[in-house]
C-alpha cells in the first residue's frame, strides 16, 4: 500500500497482499488483466442483451487454465485452493455469471467425474474440458427440489445394461450450451450420478429467459425425455446424495472468495465516484455519512478476505469441514450483498445504471445469496454444528 | 535461433505517474512498477518466431532496480526460455547512450541473431536505445515495425511511417523494434506462470559484465535533465455548438492545431 497520492484500497489498507505467495499474486495478475482485456469492456452490453458468448470465453479461460486449475491432472492446471479462490475472486470482480461459468464447469461438472468418474469418463471429457472446447452443466436442481435434493423426481430405471432417465432439472448453468452433462437421478438403489452426452435423443435444454440476475450466464432447464444411457455411463464412484453434496462443497469455495469480487468491485467503484462527486461544493467522500458507509464496507470486505484466506489454507492441508465452507458462504455472500446495495446509495441514481458496475453486481449477488446453498441453509448447517442438533425440517 | 527481447519495468501507466522535483526522475512510488506492455508485445512477436520455428530460443533481457526481476518473470511467464537481470546501484539514472551501452554489453557474445525491443518505452520515451544497440553490435535494425517474420537468414515487417507503411528487410543478426500496432501480447498461462520460476535467471553486475563503475549512471549521463515541471491542469475544452457550421468549425480548429 505504500503508492504515494493515491489512498489504499479497502484490501490494501488490511495488507491482503501480503499473505499471498508470488505465484498466487502472479495467476491473480493474470486473471485480472484478462478480465480486465477481453471480459469488462463488453460486461454491460452482455447483461443488458441477456447473452453471453460462453463457448469463446470459455476456450480463453481454457487457454489461461483457470477451467478445473485446482484439479491435478487430465490436463488440468493443478493449483492450489488459494490461487483458485483467487481467481475466482477475479472473475467474479468482473461479474457473478462468469465466475458462475467457470465454477460450474470446474467444482460442479469437471469435479464430479474427477472425484467420481471411471478412468474411462476422465479420459473421454477431462482434458476437453480443461481446455474450454467441451462445455459441462450439473443438474441436481429441480424445479420443486432446490433446498431438499433428497426429494428429487428424476428417476433412473435400469432396462438390461443400459439406464433410462426421466425427468426435469432447473435453473441449470451452462445447460443450454453444454457438450457433457452430470445429471443426478434417484433409483431402486439410491441417487446416482450419470455421465449424459448432451447429444443423447431425449435430451434437450431450453435456456432460461425473463431473468433480472446473471443476464451474462447461460440458466437452462434440463428435460430428460426417456434418455437411454449405457452403464457406462453412471458415476462408478458416487453412491449417494453425498457425492453430489461433495461437488457443491466444491463450488461454494469459489464462491467464498468470488463473491468478495464483486463487492470489492462495488466498493471501489463507490470509492472512486465518492472521491469525485461534488455535493454542496465539497467532494462527496468528505461527509462523515459517507465515511461510515466506506469504513463500514472496508471492514466487511477485509474480514470477509481474511476467512477465505483462512479456509483455503484449510483447504490445502486437506482440514477444510463442509461447516466451515456454510461459514464462509453464508458470511462473504451476505456481506457481498450488503455492500453492493450501500454502494448503490453513493452513487445515487448513478447506481441504477449498467454505466456502473454496482446494480449489476447487486442483482447477481441475489442469485448468489440463495445458490450452491441458500443463506437459511448454511445458517442451519452452522447451527447444527455448534448444539448438534439438526434443525432442517 | 537466438533471439533476446528487451524489456523495461516502467510505472503504470493506469497509475498516477509523478516526477520527483528533486531527483528529476520518476518518482517510482507513485504507480506500480509493470513490464513495459510494449515490451509484452516484444515478447509476443519473439514467442510467435519461437512457435513457427523450429529450436528457437527466447531470452528476455533487462536493466533495472532489484523488482525489475518482476518484468522478467513475466516474460518467463508468457513463454521466454530464459532471463538475464543487469542489476546494479550505480546504474540509477542512466540515460539512453549509457544503457544501450550496458545492454550491447550484455548481449556481446552470446550470438544473438535477433534482438526485439519496444519502439520505446513509456515512461522515458527517448526511442533512441533500439538504434543505438544496434548501431554498437553492428547489427542490422529495423525500428517502427508492426510485423516481424523471420524466415531464411533475414527478418522482414511492415515499418510504419507518417502516412502508411513499408515492406522492410534486413538480414540477420539485426535488432528491431515493434509499435503498439505489433500482435497483441498473451496472458500467462497458470502453467507458464508455475514453470517461469523453474527457468534459467542470471542476474549481473556491470563488473561481470566487464565495464567500468566509473562511467555509469545519472552523475555520468551524456543527457541532463535540468528542471521538472508539472503538466498544467487541464483547462475546459471549447464548446461548438451546432447550429449547422459545428462540422466546419470543428475541422477549422483541427487544422489550425495542425492535427489535420
Amino acid at each position: 500500500m505504500a503508492r504515494t497520492g493515491t489512498p489504499p484500497t479497502a484490501l490494501e489498507l488490511f495488507g491482503i497482499d501480503g499473505l499471498l505467495s508470488d505465484d498466487e499474486l502472479a495467476i491473480r495478475q493474470t486473471v485480472r488483466e484478462y478480465c480486465d482485456g477481453k471480459i469488462r469492456p463488453h460486461l454491460a452490453d452482455w447483461f443488458e442483451a441477456g447473452s453471453l458468448p460462453a463457448r469463446e470465453l470459455a476456450r480463453e479461460l481454457g487457454s489461461l487454465g483457470a477451467l478445473g486449475m485446482h484439479l491435478e491432472g487430465y490436463g488440468c492446471a493443478g493449483m492450489s485452493a488459494t490461487a483458485y479462490g483467487l481467481a475466482c475472486l477475479e472473475l467474479e470482480a468482473a461479474d457473478s455469471g462468469i465466475r458462475s461459468l467457470v465454477s460450474v464447469q470446474g467444482s460442479l461438472a469437471m469435479y464430479a467425474i474427477w472425484a467420481y468418474g471411471s478412468e474411462e469418463q476422465k479420459q473421454e471429457w477431462l482434458p476437453r474440458m480443461a481446455s474450454g472446447e467441451a462445455i459441462g452443466c450439473f443438474g441436481l436442481t429441480e424445479p420443486d427440489h432446490g433446498s431438499n435434493p433428497s426429494g428429487m423426481r428424476t428417476y433412473a430405471k435400469q432396462d438390461g445394461d443400459d439406464w433410462i432417465l426421466n425427468g426435469t432439472k432447473m435453473w441449470i448453468t451452462n445447460g443450454s450450451i453444454a457438450q457433457v452433462a452430470v445429471v443426478w437421478a434417484a433409483t431402486d438403489d439410491g441417487v446416482r450420478g450419470f455421465v449424459v452426452p448432451t447429444d443423447t435423443p431425449g435430451f434437450s435444454a431450453p435456456e432460461i429467459k425473463k431473468k433480472l440476475s446473471l443476464r451474462a450466464s447461460v440458466t437452462s432447464e434440463l428435460v430428460l425425455d426417456s434418455v437411454r444411457l449405457p452403464a457406462s455411463a453412471m458415476l462408478p464412484e458416487a453412491t449417494s446424495l453425498r457425492a453430489p453434496l461433495g461437488c457443491l462443497n466444491e463450488a461454494r469455495f469459489g464462491i467464498v472468495f468470488g463473491a468478495l469480487g464483486a463487492a470489492r468491485e462495488c466498493l471501489e467503484t463507490a470509492t472512486a465516484y465518492a472521491r469525485e462527486r461534488e455535493v454542496f461544493d465539497k467532494p462527496l467522500a468528505g461527509f462523515q455519512l459517507t465515511q461510515e458507509k466506506l469504513a463500514n464496507m472496508a471492514l466487511e470486505l477485509g474480514k470477509g478476505m481474511l476467512l477465505a484466506l483462512h479456509l483455503a489454507r484449510l483447504k490445502e492441508q486437506h482440514a477444510l469441514a463442509p461447516e466451515q465452507v456454510s461459514l464462509g458462504k453464508l458470511n462473504n455472500v451476505r456481506e457481498a450483498i450488503r455492500i453492493a446495495r450501500e454502494c448503490r446509495t453513493i452513487l445515487g441514481a448513478n447506481g441504477i445504471s449498467l454505466e456502473y458496475p454496482v446494480i449489476r453486481h447487486a442483482n447477481n449477488l441475489e442469485s448468489v445469496l440463495t445458490y450452491e446453498g441458500t443463506s437459511e441453509v448454511h445458517t442451519l448447517v452452522i447451527g447444527q454444528a455448534l448444539t448438534g442438533l439438526p434443525a432442517f425440517r | 535461433m537466438k533471439i533476446a527481447v528487451l524489456v523495461k519495468q516502467v510505472p503504470d501507466t493506469y497509475g498516477d505517474r509523478r516526477m520527483d522535483p528533486a531527483t528529476r526522475t520518476v518518482d517510482r512510488g507513485s504507480a506500480d512498477p509493470v513490464i513495459d506492455e510494449i515490451n509484452e508485445r516484444a515478447v509476443e512477436a519473439a514467442l510467435q518466431i519461437k512457435e513457427a520455428g523450429d529450436g528457437v530460443t527466447v531470452t528476455a533481457v533487462t536493466m533495472g532496480p532489484v523488482r525489475a526481476v518482476e518484468a522478467l518473470r513475466k516474460a518467463l511467464a508468457m513463454g521466454a526460455d530464459s532471463a538475464v537481470h543487469i542489476c546494479d546501484d550505480t546504474l540509477a539514472g542512466s540515460d539512453a547512450m549509457q544503457t544501450s551501452e550496458v545492454l550491447a554489453a550484455a548481449l556481446a557474445g552470446r550470438d544473438f541473431d535477433l534482438v526485439i525491443a519496444g519502439n520505446e518505452s513509456t515512461d522515458g520515451r527517448t526511442a533512441a536505445v533500439p538504434a543505438m544497440l544496434a548501431e554498437r553490435l553492428g547489427m542490422a535494425q529495423l525500428t517502427f515495425l508492426r510485423t516481424v517474420t523471420v524466415s531464411g537468414g533475414s527478418v522482414s515487417g511492415e515499418r510504419m511511417t507518417g502516412n502508411g507503411y513499408v515492406e522492410a528487410q534486413a538480414p540477420l543478426p539485426a535488432v528491431v523494434s515493434v509499435t503498439e500496432q505489433s500482435a497483441e501480447p498473451r496472458f500467462p498461462k497458470f502453467r507458464g506462470i508455475m514453470a517461469a520460476k523453474k527457468k534459467p535467471l542470471q542476474t549481473l553486475t556491470l563488473a561481470e559484465l566487464g565495464l567500468p563503475g566509473g562511467e555509469a549512471g545519472g552523475e555520468n549521463s551524456w543527457s541532463r535533465v535540468l528542471d521538472v515541471t508539472a503538466r498544467p491542469a487541464r483547462t475546459a475544452g471549447t464548446v461548438v455548438t451546432d447550429d449547422g457550421t459545428a462540422g466546419t468549425q470543428v475541422a477549422e480548429y483541427l487544422a489550425a492545431a495542425k492535427l489535420i
